[in-house]
């Protein structure tokens, strides 16, 4: 097997493969990220720049930077779709690798804050009395809001898939009507959200039952904010008819993104909510 | 922006023609083989940085007392005015040399360097899968390393060593700006990281030749594809723990203070769940660059070629659950000691498969010992010393003693500096050739590997026999019992500066001066792909699939 190999250098296809044009974005995209990091250490201590105090805004000016560049760079990416033909069989494969990939990088990142949580939970330490829920922190009971908000997702992850099989099918006006269903319930989602945190007796400086809490649902409660703008933007698309029952990965990388944020919601709903609440 | 107007129409068969203009090609580039090339320049460039970083570590320790960071002395006055604390300075010195040669040196050359350039060569693919990400990966490493670099010079810098435990690296320890500067540069690199890695992953899944199975991919290409998955499922649990950092540092979170129910040791934990696969990136890509050259200078396929694929695989796996042996001293329980040095020793079974292999590869070929091959020579036995000694810090109860020692400094650098960084010279020396059209003058690549063989070890050695003796590391003064040693340390350590510069001057003359070469200058036993194209390559190649048979 590991004999000298023996390449044939002719008679092979012409290359499947896409190679865009050298593009301004990844370089601005880099740029933008680097000031968004510094105006965030400028703004946390309080450094004046020449006079300049680095409030909220400018911060958020840096975020609107980052933005604004992955706005025109899948611009870019669409419009090769159409004009280049750069979604062959072979590049649509790489961007599903592409995209599960992310995912599982995203599936990672919470890893850490439910290692956090299960440390905190499995093993509460002295300042909290040996007790978790720690005392003096009124939770949240699993079945109430919370339990709710899993039938939203949960829900909204039924409407996705009839958004995917409208497509296969080609109804075109039924696709974008159950987009908007989907992008609904992750807004109402959001919206229960908001109202739990608004009505939380503990703040988010308030010790370590807090600080878990907040910090895996409040990653959570992020990812379903770009997981609805993914799909908000996917219904637009479909809308302007973009998908055809063979080519339409942008709303397939949005479902799956969204079932992503599904499961991950079922962990902190079964983990934070039921098990570590009661 | 005008800069995409002179762009390149893609599939472009011809060689030469229609390279993008100066900006479009280097900023805004698509091309793996320039953005490697940005890469390696950027590792070399921050490479000679941590050089000079270790060379005023080794001037500070070679004398007893304080030489250089002393309130007064040369570097304490070229940073702070001569009025920071000196065992704050050294430790800022510490953890920059860490981060920048972990982060901005070996990883940007093995990984976006060489593997950039040769993941789509040795596959026969045209480019990578992703190649405006591609870009994205390689200039997120800019702001990051202005930011690690900035930390040292804002108020008292970041000493928090690299690993930037709490209570240290916490308000507490580190109120200043400093640490929230390295935690961004680490999120940037992070993302660079994490990006880059999938865009290996599916280059090499979905773009290798037709007719090249994985079982016929190159060693090369194998040890990139488990090192970008260690990168995809490692990197995002430092992302969070820093994250955590940050919020305990600025807004108030406990997640690892004490006094609210928090927990430093967590820290430990997300780091080294990170921090122990982090080895293992830095080290598998070097297997796979010595692998092929072994096999190339021996003129024989490399011995057990499944084994060696699936060795590899087996580290990268086993590495995801040996980290707490980085915490042996934090009052783990025994049982999970036990665990940990017991996983632990698991490694060097297919690690050992490696190091056997290739001697086997050697046994009985047609040896021929140019420059590439002298250095993976010197990276099988220097690695094999580091090795050696990891197996020893493995056990518990070892490494209770040793922990924190200079031992410890010995082992790591006899794995990295002269494992991984030995890889890099190798490969450079394996490729400038391919990479630039020009090769090195031979004489001079034999005089720059000896001296560094010669002087590395003279460096690192001694330190095995500073850690026995109980020397601890971080710090900048010593008693003069540990004067000796260090002593001859340090003058290694300027054996191997001068041979750095050596290299640097060698460097420049074959990128503008030297002798031009064919596709294959190596001839028999260099029979990957990129070994079939021109030198340098085309700027776009394999328009037309190769097909492997």
């Amino acid at each position: 097997m590991s004999n000298e190999p023996v390449y044939d250098l002719k008679s092979g296809k012409q290359t499947p493969f896409f190679v865009p044009k050298p593009s301004p974005w990844p370089f601005l995209g880099a740029m933008a990220a680097g000031t968004l990091a510094v105006s965030a250490v400028l703004y946390m201590h309080h450094i004046k720049l020449g006079g300049f105090h680095f409030g909220l805004k400018e911060v958020g000016l840096g975020f609107l930077c980052v933005l604004a560049v992955m706005w025109v760079w899948w611009r870019d990416v669409i419009k090769e779709a159409f004009v280049d033909k750069s979604l062959t069989k072979e590049t649509t494969t790489g961007l599903r690798y592409g995209m599960a990939l992310f995912i599982s990088s995203e599936v990672m990142f919470f890893v850490a804050f439910f290692w956090a949580f299960f440390n905190s939970s499995l093993f509460p330490k002295a300042a909290i009395d040996f007790t978790w829920p720690p005392k003096g922190i009124a939770v949240t009971p699993a079945f109430d809001l919370p339990f709710m908000m899993t039938m939203i997702l949960l829900l909204s992850g039924c409407a996705v898939t009839w958004a995917h099989h409208c497509v296969l099918e080609n109804k075109k006006d039924e696709s974008v009507k159950a987009l908007a269903v989907t992008v609904g319930l992750g807004l109402f989602f959001t919206c229960c959200q908001a109202f739990e945190y608004y009505h939380a007796t503990y703040h988010f400086t308030g010790g370590i039952y807090p600080s878990t809490f907040f910090m895996a649902t409040g990653f959570h409660g992020l990812h379903v904010i770009i997981g609805s703008i993914f799909l908000t933007v996917c219904l637009f698309r479909a809308a302007k008819g973009h998908f055809s029952k063979e080519r339409h990965f942008g709303l397939e990388a949005a479902a799956w993104y969204w079932h992503f944020v599904d499961v991950v919601w079922l962990f902190l709903f079964i983990c934070i909510y039921w098990w570590g609440n009661s | 922006m005008s800069g995409t107007a002179h762009a390149v129409a893609h599939n472009d068969d011809h060689a030469h023609d229609h390279k993008p203009g100066f900006f479009a090609r280097w900023f805004c580039s698509t091309n793996h083989k320039d953005i490697g090339t940005l890469y390696l320049f950027f590792a070399c460039f921050a490479g000679i940085i941590g050089g000079a970083m270790s060379m005023l570590m080794r001037a500070e320790l070679q004398k007893p007392g304080l030489q250089i960071v002393g309130r007064g002395d040369f570097l304490n006055n070229l940073m702070h005015g001569g009025t920071a604390d000196p065992g704050q300075l050294w430790n800022v010195l510490v953890t920059a040399h860490g981060l920048t040669m972990v982060f901005f040196v070996v990883m940007p050359a093995l990984i976006g360097g060489f593997g950039n350039w040769f993941i789509p060569l040795m596959i026969g693919a045209p480019d990578m899968a992703f190649p405006r990400m591609n870009n994205l990966s390689f200039w997120l490493l800019v702001p990051a390393f202005l930011l690690l670099m900035g930390s040292a010079f804002v108020g008292m810098g970041a000493g928090t060593g690299w690993t930037l435990y709490p209570p240290l690296s916490s308000s507490l320890g580190h109120p200043g700006p400093s640490v929230d500067m390295v935690i961004f540069a680490l999120h940037l690199a992070g993302a660079s990281s994490i990006l880059g890695a999938a865009n290996f992953i599916t280059t090499i899944f979905n773009m290798r030749a037709p007719g090249m199975t994985l079982h016929k991919m190159p060693l090369f290409i194998w040890s990139m594809l488990v090192t970008a998955f260690l990168l995809v499922l490692a990197v995002p649990v430092l992302a969070g723990a820093i994250t955590m950092l940050l919020t305990d540092r600025n807004f108030g979170t406990a997640f690892f203070k004490p006094e609210a129910g928090g927990d430093p040791l967590l820290f430990q934990h997300l780091f080294w769940f990170f921090g122990h696969p982090e080895v293992y990136i830095m080290i598998l890509p070097a297997f796979g660059i010595i692998s092929q050259i072994v096999s190339t200078f021996s003129k024989k396929p490399i011995f057990g070629y499944l084994g060696m694929a699936y060795a590899m695989v087996s580290i990268g796996f086993v590495g995801f659950v040996v980290w707490a042996h980085h915490m042996y001293t934090t009052g783990l329980g025994v049982d999970v000691r036990t665990y940990f040095t017991i996983a632990t020793l698991v490694i060097a079974v297919p690690t050992g498969v490696k190091v056997f292999s290739w001697i086997a590869t050697m046994w009985g070929g047609s040896i021929e010992f140019k420059t590439p091959m002298l250095w993976a020579v010197g990276f099988i036995f220097l690695f094999t010393v580091g090795g050696v000694s990891g197996v020893m810090l493995a056990n518990a109860g070892e490494d209770i003693v040793l922990h924190d020692t200079y031992f410890v400094i010995a082992h790591f650098h006899y794995v990295l500096s002269l494992g991984a960084v030995f890889a890099i010279f190798a490969g450079w020396y394996y490729w400038i050739g391919k990479m630039s059209g020009r090769q090195y003058p031979e004489w001079a690549g034999k005089v720059h590997f000896w001296t560094t063989f010669i002087g590395v070890n003279i460096t690192f050695f001694p330190m095995h026999f500073l850690g026995l003796q109980g020397m601890p590391r971080r710090i900048p003064d010593y008693p003069t019992a540990f004067a000796h040693w260090n002593e001859v340390a340090s003058y290694g350590a300027y054996i191997v500066g001068a041979s750095t510069v050596f290299f640097i001057f060698m460097a420049v003359y074959t990128l503008v001066a030297g002798e031009k070469v064919g596709g294959n200058y190596w001839g028999e036993g260099a029979n990957t792909l990129e070994w079939t194209v021109s030198s340098p390559p085309p700027f776009h190649q394999f328009t037309t699939q190769p097909i492997v048979k």
